[in-house]
């Protein structure tokens, strides 16, 4: 059927997104030297931080196939300039929520690899000793407040720690990740309401991969922007960012962190990308047209990144060094979890109350 | 004693608990300017300010939820949900997120906060205002659950849930706010996990909760008035924790129980109740275990039919007669 939708969808699956885009922060042309606005230093902690989303990613995958992850996983391929940008620009106090699509958000903030393997492996080493799994990855210690797995949910729990930190006043930020599937349902609505009325410091990032589980977003969605054209029934601004470019996403996240900081509210950011593998473990993504994927892996964003460092001047063998260190950082963080214990059967009924313990009688 | 209704013993009980720790926040519709649509938190705004006292959107799902992120993040929230029936459309928030995240998060998480909420018949708004639900709450690993019957126990189970470092749930009877009861002067606070036992007698022991309690005390000095039967009344006020030890105690004392619970039959906690005494106290009974219940109906709203479902001094009385004599 020839309709908009279906021609919104065009647009929105072609990986040429600079027509699509209202840039949040235009980018200076002196940005072609190592040292701008974003600097060399920062520039390589965005590399290492997107190659470490990326390599543990696919050894997590790896271990599926070799059998040693049970269950389900949401994996982040090709959506990790996102967690990247924003994880190296909060503060180590600020706060993230993410969805069951939570690795990548998780480790960003410096969660081990071997405590996020080890949870995928169910080990005892696992961040969350095997309670909780893929979809709930946690690490409070570091800001990461927890991965949620149901649509939605975590929205306005994200506004409420925004709201302990503006009461205490601290300057904390709260960031929240979710999908594009999320902008339909009621939570994400009465979140954005909330946070705005309370100015909340509170920043909502909508990771549009195109695909809610497996419909195209767009076939299920009234508007081209499935986040940022709802922006404006908040009075916020409307926010469309390439979310493959890790420098734009840093730039944005930086922009937007700060301002909240400083009590200038919430933000409603959309970051375009797209996610390499299915929905899950159990999708082959075979929803997908013809060519889409190839067009994307393109655009992947590390490997735009690398040649961007390149040609901005860092040499090979620097890039080259990280690669190796965080290959060998995967791999050890593997041996980690292979080799640690499986969870202790007494921890079954420990941690239901804040006393350890799980006695509902006397 | 000061002499205090049941909807005064709520503001008391948050006031105190507001006075003594900053980190206690309030939150909910119509809770601060208004005062509450059944007027039981007046007054706090203009004690504690609107950073304290806050009034939200009808945005359940909002309410609970930032409630939880405030409690994980160092505060000690209380939240209202006007009815309770309203807490199916934020029941995500409550059964898998408040509930769930400690134990999910092998104890990193913690979510020390308070859900207050308007619950239970006797008002005739029908099946979307009027239901009794702390059974749906009873169910879910990870909250405690408690319905005071009186004002001081308002007072101090408020008090109690906001000092304790785990979610709990208050179910105050919304047919109870006017009632006036004597509350003990100065600071008040209860423990969780505690039944009461408010007579004894030595022929049945009869369990109740919140407005069934009153109905039970008044359908026991019936039972011993005309008909010689002679009953303890136990108040259950918390449901979990569940404080078994004087339950089965009190069972064993007189060999009968009857449960009398406002609820729908299935489920209901009452049938916990007996499944605990069947398991632990069988050889002390005399006879079957009574449940007294709502039918396993939603609840209709007219008072002629209302009276006739949810259950009645003269039902208890006449069930306990002919199932006991």
């Amino acid at each position: 059927m020839e309709c908009t939708q279906c021609a919104s969808l065009i647009t929105l699956k072609s990986p040429d997104l600079k027509a699509n885009m209202t840039t949040a922060s235009k980018r200076p042309k002196s940005a072609a030297a190592a040292d701008d606005d974003i600097g060399r230093d920062i520039r390589l902690e965005l590399f290492r931080m997107q190659l470490e989303l990326r390599l543990c990613e696919k050894r997590a995958y790896d271990l599926f196939l070799q059998n040693l992850i049970k269950g389900t996983s949401h994996l982040s391929l090709g959506q990790e300039a996102i967690a990247a940008a924003f994880g190296v620009a909060m503060r180590p106090d600020d706060y993230t929520f993410c969805t069951y699509r939570g690795h990548a958000h998780t480790l960003a903030r410096g969660a081990s690899m071997s405590g996020v393997l080890g949870e995928l492996m169910g080990r005892e080493c696992g961040l969350l000793g095997g309670k909780g799994g893929s979809m709930h990855l946690t690490d409070v210690s570091k800001g990461a407040m927890g991965s949620y797995a149901i649509i939605g949910a975590h929205l306005p729990v994200a506004a409420g720690a925004a709201w302990s930190a503006q009461y205490r006043g601290t300057e904390q930020v709260s960031v929240c990740f979710f999908g594009d599937g999320t902008t339909n349902i009621g939570a994400f609505h009465e979140a954005l309401n909330f946070a705005v009325i309370w100015k909340l410091p509170v920043i909502f990032v909508c990771e549009n991969n195109l695909y809610m589980e497996y419909t195209p977003i767009s076939a299920v969605t009234a508007v081209e922007h499935p986040a940022a054209d709802r922006a404006a029934a908040y009075n916020l601004e409307k926010i469309v960012v390439d979310g493959n470019d890790a420098d734009e996403m840093y730039r944005t996240a930086t922009r937007y962190i700060e301002r909240a900081r400083k009590g200038g509210g919430p933000a409603l950011i959309e970051a375009m990308t797209y996610r390499h593998s299915g929905h899950s473990r159990a999708d082959p993504g075979k929803y997908r047209p013809e060519g889409e994927l190839e067009k994307w892996l393109e655009r992947d964003p590390i490997k735009i990144y690398r040649e961007r460092l390149l040609g901005l001047g860092i040499v090979e063998a620097t890039l080259k060094d990280i690669e190796d260190e965080v290959n060998q950082q995967v791999n050890e963080a593997t041996e980690t979890a292979k080799a640690s214990a499986l969870p202790s059967l007494d921890g079954i009924e420990q941690h239901v109350w804040a006393d350890g313990g799980a006695a509902w009688r006397n | 004693m000061a002499e205090l209704t049941y909807r005064d013993a709520v503001a008391a009980g948050i006031a105190q608990e507001m006075a003594r720790d900053e980190r206690v926040v309030f939150l909910g519709e119509d809770i601060a300017a208004a005062g509450g649509v059944f007027k039981a938190t007046v007054g706090l705004l203009d004690q504690f300010g609107p950073k304290r006292v806050r009034d939200t959107p009808i945005s359940e799902q909002a309410i609970l939820g930032a409630a939880m992120g405030a409690a994980m993040t160092g505060l000690r929230p209380i939240a209202e949900i006007m009815f309770s029936d309203f807490l199916a459309v934020c029941w995500d928030i409550v059964a898998n997120e408040i509930a769930k995240s400690r134990y999910m998060t092998n104890g990193q998480v913690q979510v020390p906060l308070v859900i207050r909420t308007a619950n239970g018949a006797g008002s005739r708004f029908g099946a979307q205002h009027s239901q009794s639900v702390e059974n749906w709450a009873m169910m879910i690993p990870g909250i405690k659950v408690v319905a005071p019957a009186f004002p001081a126990d308002v007072k101090g189970l408020i008090a109690a849930a906001v000092r304790d470092e785990d979610p709990v749930i208050v179910f105050e009877q919304k047919s109870l706010y006017p009632m006036k009861g004597e509350v003990p002067e100065g600071e008040l606070v209860d423990e969780l996990g505690k039944a009461r036992v408010l007579r004894r007698g030595r022929d049945c022991t009869i369990v109740a909760l919140a407005l069934m309690v009153h109905r039970a005390l008044a359908a026991a000095e019936i039972l011993e008035k005309e008909h010689g039967i002679s009953c303890t009344v136990v108040d259950v006020r918390s449901l979990v924790p569940l404080d078994t030890v004087t339950i089965l105690a009190e069972v064993a004392a007189t060999g009968r129980l009857v449960t009398v619970e406002e609820n729908p039959r299935l489920c209901g906690w009452g049938a916990e109740i007996a499944s605990i005494i069947a398991d632990e106290c069988f050889w002390e009974l005399d006879g079957p275990i009574i449940r007294i219940t709502t039918p396993h109906i939603p609840l209709p709203s007219a008072d002629r039919l209302e009276d006739a479902t949810i259950p009645s001094v003269e039902r208890i009385v006449r069930e306990i007669v002919e199932k006991i004599d």
